[in-house]
């Protein structure tokens, strides 16, 4: 028998991000043994470089906003393809979920009046997202940390959970795992299990995500039986750094837009005036004029074109600088400067200004930014029950950014840190009574040796690749291959290039031992990459239009019959099945609030 | 955001990495090419794809924004996400090693759980009840004092740096360290908080320890002013309240007049 330290909960959550800690702390507040496993340390979660905010219609700032328009906004974002509930359920509680962060701590910057102040974002029809300067993820990660240590949840911090382990019937048990630290086995036996493990971003080569985004939840799900829905669908956020090129890729927020920033190509144009997409052209400004009035007087103008969801923009700046009219290192000028006052753009983007001054000697306040995009995040995700978060496998939920249906093609900024919250919640709720009312099924002894065997085979190989190797060659093929613009030719050649990294990635050999091994790690993480790569290449093959976050240079619009179908993947054996599936319907009462004037 | 594993300029840095576990280890020397604009964690990155795929090192973010790849960087406590190549001198090593208050567990990585078992220990906000309308009100100025200390990132660089602990294991049970005491600070200043926290930071975590040396002002990597705008206001209300009669009948005075 594999020598390994075992637990018991009735809640196991994989992940602790905003989604994981809020999912945990409702089942620990619903009564469930609650614990929470994640890969990094205690508050070092992707969730942390969330910068501009939490949508949330409170109204604090515009009192016209509510619901139904935030409602409107997401799913328009998401080209329609959302799952209308859950961006119903979305827009009706992320108001509560903000209001609560303040009783665990959580200090917004506030309006006159006192209340939650709420900024511009792209795609958002009023000022909506609470916020703390440009580092609104530290506080989310923050206060609900503070909070799960203040209630006493136990938390496995740098350990790995590398497989979901099921009962006969193919309920969920529990998972197994290792310890980053001593490289030891673990198991958690548990009738419920929350995924909220994040991104897929790894996988590609310009990317704002950490190393831990290497789509585990995704692939855990799906070899425990479970499906994924719409995993074309990768967000490049416009504006990544382009300059050094070791920070390639890292975030720069929206926010410098939402507080009066502009994108400018090397003629020194406006250029996105000139990418203003029919579908949103109602409630976009023609001219600069117009829009430069629209930061102080919303009701009488229409918002600038750089605010327009991110797909549109991401799309005009690829074009820009495909162009020739690119900055001197192939991105775009952002420009703050010479629009705002040197205090003002320190107290509204107090990190860029760090982040910009530390790693690329530019002052913010002084020069332009140079821009392009990254990979920043998957719309697709694992399929759920909107009001449970339930994955098809029972005992499984996802919450966050591992979880689809939510953003729909295309997610609006500040709407995932609210999904965070209002799905984590929900995600927890649910696994909390399912574990009221299912014991823990005995765990499968045969599967652990089978886990742990699977995990050691590194170890035995001798002279295969290093791990390294493989995930550089992964991150070109999709970086180049099924990035912002795709075709038909190139998704074919990266998935037979996918299935010889697949084997390649079965005969690679790690060096070393298995304490604190990053070589190792790596290694383990592969699998789940090269799984989730497969997924996006076969799904971005399948859906022959273009939409929010896939764009197909062979299918360049968007298909009505397209934007009725979910392409939904499962696991096949060693590959990946897909078939398509109707989207579920907008009720009557829903479809109203769209025919009105935008 | 990964580096190249291929470097494509052609300048080379020495490393000089401390490599070990618990039982013990030492320095080594390692070349690797160095691109403009590049960081130390970058090289060590670089190190990794190439040369050591085994080395130890914690890392997320690589901006500076989630605190994870703290080590000292010839001999100072640093983000090593932040730690420009173009700063050292070409022509000299860097030496990097683990942080030096903390147990290593191996190469970079030290067993920091001094600090969560610090954190655990601090008794919880504990907020007014909200507004009829439930919603709380706070005004801009009320908040930005705890803000500031809300910026931390949590990367340990002062808990390392602070005399204190930094090479008294023995002072460790009795003293949270720059970073929670700050904490304490903040909750004392936020405006919803209701405990009264100035005896607990005296006596469970050790605030009169502290000898405003301001070393951890000068490591932390947000600027945070830790020891003027938390530790020294903490200390002057401890004071304030239950040891200075000075200060109290100051205070009575005024109050009078």
């Amino acid at each position: 028998m594999v020598e390994l330290e075992r637990h018991e909960y009735d809640v196991v959550v994989i992940g602790a991000g905003g989604a994981g800690l809020r999912a945990a702390i409702e089942a620990h507040e619903q009564g469930a043994r609650t614990a929470v496993v994640c890969k990094s340390l205690l508050g070092k979660a992707h969730t942390v470089m969330a910068e501009g905010g939490i949508a949330a219609a409170m109204g604090n700032v515009y009192p016209e906003d509510g619901w139904k328009v935030h409602f409107r906004d997401t799913m328009r974002g998401g080209k329609m393809l959302n799952h209308w509930r859950m961006a119903q359920l979305h827009a009706q509680e992320a108001p509560d979920r903000v209001r609560e962060l303040e009783d665990w701590g959580a200090l917004f910057d506030r309006t006159p009046e006192g209340l939650i102040s709420q900024r511009d974002f792209g795609g958002h029809r009023f000022a909506r997202l609470a916020h703390v300067g440009d580092r609104t993820g530290l506080e989310l990660i923050r206060t609900l940390q503070q909070r799960t240590v203040a209630l006493g949840i136990d938390v496995y911090m740098e350990c790995t959970v590398t497989r979901l382990l099921t009962a006969p019937d193919g309920s969920i048990s529990g998972a197994f795992g290792y310890w980053r630290e001593s490289g030891r086995f673990v198991t958690w036996q548990a009738p419920s299990v929350v995924l909220a493990t994040g991104g897929i971003g790894k996988s590609y080569r310009v990317t704002s995500n950490s190393w831990e985004y290497t789509g585990d939840g995704h692939s855990l799900a799906l070899a425990a039986g479970a499906t994924l829905v719409n995993m074309e669908f990768v967000q490049f956020h416009p504006t990544g750094m382009v300059w050094p090129p070791s920070v390639r890729g890292i975030l720069v927020t929206e926010s410098v837009r939402g507080d009066g920033g502009v994108l400018k190509n090397s003629a020194g144009n406006r250029f996105m005036f000139d990418y203003i997409p029919d579908y949103f052209r109602k409630e976009t400004a023609e001219t600069e004029e117009e829009a430069d009035r629209w930061y102080t007087d919303k009701k009488n103008n229409r918002r600038p074109p750089e605010l327009l969801p991110r797909d549109e923009v991401a799309r005009a700046i690829n074009s820009e600088v495909k162009a020739g009219r690119g900055s001197p290192h192939g991105g775009v000028l952002l420009d703050i400067a010479s629009r705002r006052d040197a205090a003002y753009i320190q107290k509204r983007l107090p990190s860029m200004y760090h982040q910009f001054r530390e790693l690329a000697e530019v002052d913010i306040t002084a020069e332009a930014m140079e821009v392009g995009p990254t990979c920043h995040y998957v719309m697709g995700g694992v399929e759920v029950d909107p009001e449970s978060a339930a994955a098809l496998v029972p005992g499984l939920y996802a919450a966050g950014e591992v979880a689809g249906g939510m953003h729909g093609s295309n997610r609006l900024g500040g709407n995932s840190l609210s999904d965070l919250l209002v799905f984590g919640r929900r995600a927890g709720a649910a696994a909390a009574q399912r574990a009221a009312q299912a014991p823990a099924a005995p765990l499968d002894e045969s599967a652990i040796t089978e886990a742990a065997a699977a995990a050691l085979a590194p170890f035995a190989r001798e002279g295969g690749e290093n791990p390294y190797t493989i995930q550089h060659d992964l991150q070109t093929t999709m970086n180049e291959l099924v990035g912002i613009i795709r075709t038909r030719s190139e998704v074919v050649r990266a998935l037979e290039q996918i299935e010889e990294l697949k084997v390649r990635a079965k005969a690679l050999t790690v060096e070393g031992h298995r304490q604190y091994n990053p070589g190792w790690h790596l290694a383990l993480d592969l699998p789940h990459m090269l799984r989730v790569s497969e997924c996006i290449a076969r799904a971005a093959l399948e859906r022959e239009e273009s939409r929010g976050g896939h764009t197909r240079d062979d299918f360049p619009g968007p298909e009505p019959e397209w934007g009725r179908l979910n392409v939904i993947c499962t696991q096949d054996g060693e590959g990946i099945a897909l078939h398509r599936q109707p989207l579920p319907v907008l009720p009557d009462e829903l479809a109203e609030i769209f025919e009105e004037a935008p | 955001m990964t580096a190249d594993l291929e470097a494509t300029a052609s300048k080379d840095a020495t490393l000089r990495i401390w490599r070990g576990d618990a039982g013990g280890g030492g320095l080594q020397d390692y070349t690797v090419p160095v691109n403009e604009g590049e960081v130390v964690l970058d090289i060590l990155h670089r190190l990794q794809a190439t040369q050591v795929p085994d080395l130890a090192v914690r890392w997320n973010c690589k901006a500076g924004k989630c605190g994870s790849c703290s080590a000292e960087v010839n001999g100072r406590p640093r983000l090593m996400c932040l730690a420009r190549m173009g700063t050292f001198p070409a022509d000299e090593p860097i030496t990097i090693t683990p942080l030096r208050a903390f147990p290593v567990i191996r190469d970079l990585v030290t067993d920091v759980s001094f600090n969560y078992e610090k954190a655990g220990r601090l008794p919880a906000f504990a907020p007014r009840p909200r507004d009829a309308d439930g919603n709380h009100r706070m005004q801009q100025i009320d908040v930005e004092r705890s803000q500031e200390f809300r910026k931390c990132i949590e990367c340990f660089l002062c808990q390392d740096t602070c005399h204190v602990v930094r090479d008294h294991e023995e002072n460790k049970p009795a003293f949270a360290g720059p970073r929670f005491l700050m904490r304490i600070a903040e909750l004392d200043m936020h405006p919803l908080d209701t405990l009264d926290r100035k005896a607990q930071a005296q006596e469970d975590f050790g605030l009169g320890m502290c000898n405003i040396t301001k070393c951890c002002s000068e490591v932390c990597p947000e600027g945070i002013h830790i020891t003027d705008n938390a530790l020294i206001p903490l200390k002057e209300r401890v004071v304030d309240r239950k040891y200075d009669p000075i200060t109290w009948l100051g205070r009575t005075i005024r109050r009078r007049s």
